[in-house]
């Protein structure tokens, strides 16, 4: 028995090891005094402290962070309709088409979105002259049409646990089918919008490759810089941004995780007196 | 087969011709494809009646009532209520609130803020709004938990609360769903009494759906009776138990023996019915109305058989057979007669005394009897 869990540790350590251990590494790194990444030297914050004064780095913090509050927003408000109409409109010619289609960008190769939206902003600037060149606008469209899906996603399977006689009794006690969305479908679904938020924010804050095809002069993102200053080499002040980026992205996702699982946990309790009840 | 004589202060008016209806069903069919849920109903409800449709799983009664609160268009007829045609009114105009199944009770919000919800769709100033809220939860008495979100509450709370929130709005009709059906048995017969109550004095008309008989005929002034999408029959409680229109009713609302046979005499007084089976000759106690040799069933409720060992004098009326079970059930035991066809027949009878020699037990050959007067032809 004990053996068993000792060995049952030491699987989950190693694995886990396998997954966080570089991360660690270079969180640890972006603490080392010494210029030299491989050698340490002492404790020290000072390439964060650097960091903050490299004006490159923090434009480009700036418009990675605006992008993916705008890409967010929009992914929200459009998935959700999406998420609407594919669960709330019964029938309707193609919906099995179109419940398809919405989550294959889940699945497309990042590098087949990113060639196939440069494309288009080319034949579209081409045609009708805009969008002129390519810039924030074009980074926000193209992370929306990815993040989406997801958003579409989240707020689907929360759309589908609802009851739908909430609504009904809504509209029988007298509200307008857009009140009802409004004071009722809304404030039930919000955790999944919330959600779906967050996971678009993180999906828009690390995406590299999307971006670095729709991308122009003067609209760098933050992972396009971390990745072009790499390639000159690795340096302490990367590490200390690589840090931050990680700490972000981890937030947003545990966020989104506790969601979840609430959702999970409120889902099973109403399952589970409803039972009760029956 | 006339009911009794309609006294001036009994609530009746469905036999008053003069009275007028609140709802009006006429004609209304829904299908789904080419699956047909209702089929032409016709149905008159009146103000201040406890209306309940009564049919298995499956036979439209949801349907039925969905198509009044707005929420399923007929495919064929009209509703009014109270004289206003409902085909293009959506249901948050209409003069009807609907209780739900799952009581729907909105999880985000209080107790009283369910209950305020119907009344501030109606820009109900906001004093009326607290005042008349307040009313109903004393009504149902649930104002000591007025605070509480719907999850912290049992079923039989929530229900009471889904209740308030209908009987807030003041409609003219209160729609209700298998509003006892989630409750224990217990709390069910009790709501029974209390809902009936309730009704009593808010005066609101009450449809309410249902698939227990006992429940249907505790709590309505009026029965209809559902069967594949159609109504069988329209009566009060004793009606259809003493007066069923057709086999499927006899069957569904208690406990019917039927014997097939053919008309051989048809008087104004009675008809005697030839019943190959039982080898004799049935006499009941009205006019079938059909021609002589027409096939009928004749009806006889349980509890209205008398058993004797001897043979009876005459054989007419009498069914002969031996006790194959026995279900006590304290009050009352069923007994399981099986004839010589094969045939079962259940005789209810009374255990008036504690137990005796005298009490009939397995294997114990017995011949049952019936007055002409309770039994039913019933014509197919
Ligand atoms: N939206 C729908 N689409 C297709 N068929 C439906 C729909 N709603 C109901 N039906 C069918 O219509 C029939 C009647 O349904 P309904 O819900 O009225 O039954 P019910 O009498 O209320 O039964 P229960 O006692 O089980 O609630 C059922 O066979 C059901 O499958
Ligand atoms: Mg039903």
């Amino acid at each position: 028995m004990k053996n068993r869990a000792i060995a049952l540790y030491s699987a989950l350590g190693f694995g886990y090891a396998f997954l966080y251990l570089p991360i660690v590494l270079l969180v640890i790194y972006s603490f080392n005094a010494s210029r030299l990444v491989t050698v340490w030297g002492g404790v020290s914050t000072k390439w964060y402290g650097e960091l903050l004064a490299d004006e490159k780095i923090l434009d480009a913090a700036w418009l990675s962070l605006k992008v993916a509050v705008l890409n967010a927003t929009i992914s929200t408000f459009l998935g959700t309709l999406a998420a609407v109409v594919l669960v709330r409109f019964r029938r309707f010619a193609g919906r099995t088409l179109f419940t398809g289609m919405i989550t294959a960008p889940l699945v497309m190769p990042e590098i087949i979105t990113g060639l196939a939206m440069l494309l288009l902003f080319v034949a579209m600037e081409q045609t009708f002259g805009w969008p002129a060149g390519r810039s924030m606008t074009t980074i926000v469209i193209a992370h929306v049409t990815f993040s989406l899906s997801f958003v579409t996603v989240v707020v689907q399977s929360r759309l589908a646990q609802m009851d739908v006689s909430l609504e009904e009794a809504a509209m029988d006690l007298g509200a307008r089918p857009v009140k009802v969305f409004l004071v009722i479908t809304l404030p039930i679904i919000a955790p999944a919008l919330l959600a779906g938020w967050l996971l678009s924010f993180t999906l828009s804050i690390d995406d590299v490759v999307i971006s670095s095809f729709v991308t122009g002069p003067g609209s760098t993102t933050l992972p396009i810089v971390i990745f072009s200053k790499v390639r000159l080499g690795v340096s302490p002040e990367i590490n200390a941004l690589a840090s931050i980026v990680v700490a972000i992205v981890s937030i947003g996702i545990l966020i989104f995780g506790i969601i979840v699982q609430r959702q999970e946990a409120e889902r099973v309790r109403s399952l589970k007196t409803a039972s009760d009840r029956g | 087969m006339a009911p009794p004589s309609v006294k001036q202060h009994v609530f009746a008016p469905w036999n008053d011709p003069d009275a007028k209806p609140l709802i009006r069903i006429e004609g209304v069919s829904k299908s789904f494809g080419d699956f047909s849920a209702v089929n032409k109903v016709d149905l008159d409800i009146y103000p201040g009646e406890f209306f309940s449709l009564l049919g298995a799983s499956g036979c439209g009664k949801t349907t039925l009532l969905r198509m009044l609160a707005g929420f399923e268009i007929p495919s064929e007829g009209s509703i009014s209520i109270d004289g206003v045609d409902m085909t293009d009114i959506p249901p948050y105009e209409r003069p009807v609130n609907m209780m739900f199944q799952s009581y729907a009770l909105f999880p985000h919000m209080t107790v009283e803020q369910n209950v305020a919800f119907g009344l501030k769709q109606d820009r109900m100033p906001k004093a009326r709004i607290a005042e008349r809220v307040k009313a109903v939860l004393d009504l149902v008495q649930m104002s000591s938990l007025a605070a509480r979100k719907p999850q912290q509450l049992s079923g039989g709370q929530r229900q009471r609360v889904a209740l308030a929130r209908c009987l807030a709005k003041e409609p003219k009709v209160l729609l209700l769903d298998e509003p006892l059906a989630a409750l224990d048995k217990k709390l069910r017969e009790q709501t029974q009494l209390e809902l009936v109550n309730i009704q009593d004095r808010v005066g609101i008309t009450f449809v309410m759906v249902t698939h227990d008989q006992e429940e249907a005929m505790t709590m309505s002034a009026r029965i209809g009776v559902m069967n594949a999408g159609s109504i069988e029959q329209v009566g009060t409680p004793v009606e259809i138990y003493e007066y069923p229109a057709t086999t499927f009713v006899a069957d569904f609302i208690g406990t019917a023996n039927m014997f097939d046979g053919v008309v051989a005499l048809d008087e104004q007084s009675h008809t005697v019915v030839d019943c190959q089976e039982l080898d004799a000759r049935l006499v009941v106690g009205h006019s079938s109305g059909v021609a002589v040799g027409a096939p009928v069933t004749v009806m006889v409720r349980p509890e209205k058989m008398m058993v004797q060992r001897e043979p009876p004098e005459e054989r007419v009326n009498c069914a002969h057979g031996v006790v194959s079970d026995i279900a006590y059930l304290g009050d009352i035991s069923i007994y399981h007669v099986r004839l010589a066809s094969g045939r079962k027949v259940q005789v209810a009878l009374t255990n008036l005394r504690h137990t005796s020699e005298q009490r009939l037990t397995w294997d114990d050959e017995v011949y049952l009897t019936w007055h002409p007067a309770n039994s039913l032809v019933l014509v197919q």
